[in-house]
């Protein structure tokens, strides 16, 4: 910077071409302006229809209802479900992902031959299609042919077509996806710990639990809580897989949204909540922008 | 990393590779499946028990680009002969394709595809293109507000899709956009800048100030150091956001779900709605869905040392 304020002091570098006031600006401002006319706009736009009662099928005006929308909304015990059942899904999703992620870190953490390879090959889950792998994991859990309880021994046991068994099938699935994710953050975590800890930990001879809970964990946190805060936020706004496995027994908030949106046709309404679930998944972006910041300085 | 030395270590480190061969067994195994399925003759598709080892046949790749109907009687010897080798394995199965004059008639998968890779190309270069310029602007600008900037720049990327495609569906359908490329486009190169911005800062801001600074005293202007000398060095971490944003406006459901139906549907959405259809063929689906992960899976190798720099929208770089 110190360069660039005396370049900008009128020097001969300064006077060629365009001024770095005038790059900056064309380098930065298309790119807020699209974000702006593409994101912001459309939002503020919705706003407005969340305070009035609209369908988008029918080619009546909007009315304006005040708050209504919202009331509704909130007193809904249908909606608070949706919330209930989010909530369960993030809970058993982003816990099995952190203990099996974490886990399997722990265990890719030494040395061994095709380490580079068997990695990258556990890392794969999380790069397909959620569509994708909600077909093709609806297919694997197929009561009478499906491989999985073939694999299991669980004979016709319903996994998506039973009620209570569908969270926890889905969150399987998206377990399967991510717990890739969390093993990759933590294994940069793991490899960031000093050897000579261990070193010094080994001649005091202290126990794989103690040298686990003193030395490992608090240095691992740090990145282990940026992996909870970013699952937890993308399980908080699941919708692929659960709606491709399962509609009717895992409504997720985002499903529920979509269906009021694009099949009710409530547009005041899906708008309104679509606000609900904006102020969340921003305060988890605030969160995780935090983290992330504090996490970059060390 | 443990340092291995007494016996119960090396026994110790001997149960975790054990344990990792296993975990990786059950992490591929659905991979496996859905790609040997791809290959598998009909009948095994839903054998119980899951058929493991076979002869592999490439029928369900003739079935999925080509439309069938069943056959009424079998072909005379002479057609059967005269036809090319794939026509006559849709003949050993009870079908024939459908033709206009003699070029087999295409189903809708190489449409579908040709859509995902049109939309997804597209929307990677504006993307990449405008998030570089940008990214090179806070990377080396004073901003003010810059941390509240690139806040709001994150935060349109962590918009739930259906949060966004409610008013956008509108202001859609008020400009005729709905069911076009453009507009599929549009969306994806809006979700992809603040992912390409954060990630090209990232690599911006590891290549030396004084590069540019040696070229501004050597008489260059801002604009060419930047097109001469920062660009060469980006060439990596523009490859490997472009590949980024590749898979995710490739692997994109939502927003396809809900703004496409026919001319511009793209894969995402159309794989699974097979499935409605009548008695669905899964060797056939299997097939397509093999063809739509691969590129994906050879992308991931290409990408692997970039992965963790990649989830984390370039903040954690080692």
């Amino acid at each position: 910077m110190a360069v660039l304020a005396k370049l900008d002091s009128g020097s001969r570098a300064a006077g060629r071409g365009w001024s770095d006031l005038t790059i900056r600006n064309l380098f930065i401002l298309p790119t807020i302006a699209f974000l702006i006319v593409f994101n912001i706009f459309p939002l503020i736009y919705s706003l407005g229809f969340s305070f009035t009662e609209y369908r988008a099928s029918l080619n009546r005006p909007a009315v304006f209802v005040g708050l209504r929308n919202y009331r509704e909304l909130l007193s809904d015990p249908g909606v608070w479900a949706n919330f209930t059942i989010t909530a369960q899904y993030v809970i058993v999703s982003v816990g099995g992902q952190m203990i099996v992620g974490f886990g399997l870190a722990l265990l890719l953490n030494r040395q061994f031959p095709l380490k580079g390879l068997v990695t990258t090959l556990l890392l794969l889950p999380m790069m397909l299609s959620p569509a994708v792998v909600g077909l093709f994991w609806k297919l694997l859990y197929d009561p009478s042919w499906g491989p999985m309880n073939y694999a299991l021994g669980l004979g016709k046991f319903e996994w998506l077509t039973h009620p209570t068994n569908a969270l926890f099938a889905v969150a399987i699935t998206d377990i399967w996806m991510w717990a890739p994710f969390v093993m990759l953050l933590s294994l940069a975590g793991l490899s960031a710990v000093p050897k000579h800890l261990y070193e010094a930990a080994a001649i005091d001879r202290a126990g794989w639990w103690y040298t686990f809970r003193r030395i490992t964990l608090p240095l691992v946190a740090p990145l282990l809580l940026i992996a909870l805060i970013f699952r937890t936020m993308e399980a908080f706004k699941a919708f692929d897989l659960p709606f491709i496995m399962s509609t009717a027994s895992v409504e997720t908030v985002a499903i529920r949204l979509y269906q009021m949106a694009f099949q009710g046709w409530d547009t005041g309404r899906a708008s309104a909540l679509a606000y609900i679930v904006l102020l969340v998944v921003l305060a988890i972006t605030n969160l995780y922008v935090k983290y992330l910041n504090r996490v970059k300085e060390r | 990393m443990a340092v291995v030395t007494s016996p119960a270590h090396r026994i110790g480190n001997a149960i975790a590779i054990v344990s990792v061969i296993l975990a990786t067994v059950i992490f591929l195994a659905p991979i496996y499946w859905i790609a040997s399925t791809a290959f598998k003759p009909r009948a095994l598709a839903t054998s119980v028990p899951p058929t493991v080892f076979f002869t592999p046949e490439v029928t369900p790749f003739i079935k999925l680009f080509t439309k069938r109907v069943q056959l009424k009687q079998a072909p005379s010897p002479e057609v059967y002969a005269a036809a090319p080798w794939w026509e006559r394995k849709i003949y050993d199965g009870g079908e024939r394709v459908l033709k206009v004059g003699d070029a087999p008639q295409l189903s809708q998968y190489p449409n579908r595809f040709a859509n995902s890779l049109i939309v997804a190309v597209l929307s990677t270069i504006l993307a990449v293109g405008m998030g570089t310029f940008t990214a090179y602007g806070f990377s080396r600008f004073r901003i003010a507000g810059e941390q509240d900037l690139l806040f709001f720049i994150l935060s349109t990327r962590m918009l739930p899709p259906i949060v966004v495609a409610i008013p956008m569906f509108l202001m859609y359908r008020a400009f005729d956009l709905n069911d076009t490329h453009i507009g599929l486009i549009i969306l994806y190169t809006a979700f992809n800048l603040s992912f390409s911005v954060w990630l090209m800062k990232g690599f911006m801001d590891e290549i030396p100030k004084e590069y540019e600074e040696a070229a501004l005293v050597d008489g260059y202007t801002r604009m060419q150091a930047f097109f001469k000398i920062v660009l060469p060095e980006a060439t990596t971490g523009i490859a490997a956001t472009a590949v980024f944003c590749f898979i995710t406006a490739w692997n994109e459901y939502a927003f396809a779900l809900i703004m496409t139906n026919r001319r511009a549907q793209t894969a995402p959405p159309f794989i699974p709605s097979q499935i409605g259809s009548g008695l669905p063929e899964w060797t056939v689906i299997a097939a397509g869905t093999f063809l739509f992960l691969l590129p994906v899976a050879i992308f991931t190798f290409l990408l692997r040392s970039h992965l963790l720099r990649g989830v984390t929208f370039g903040a954690i770089r080692k």
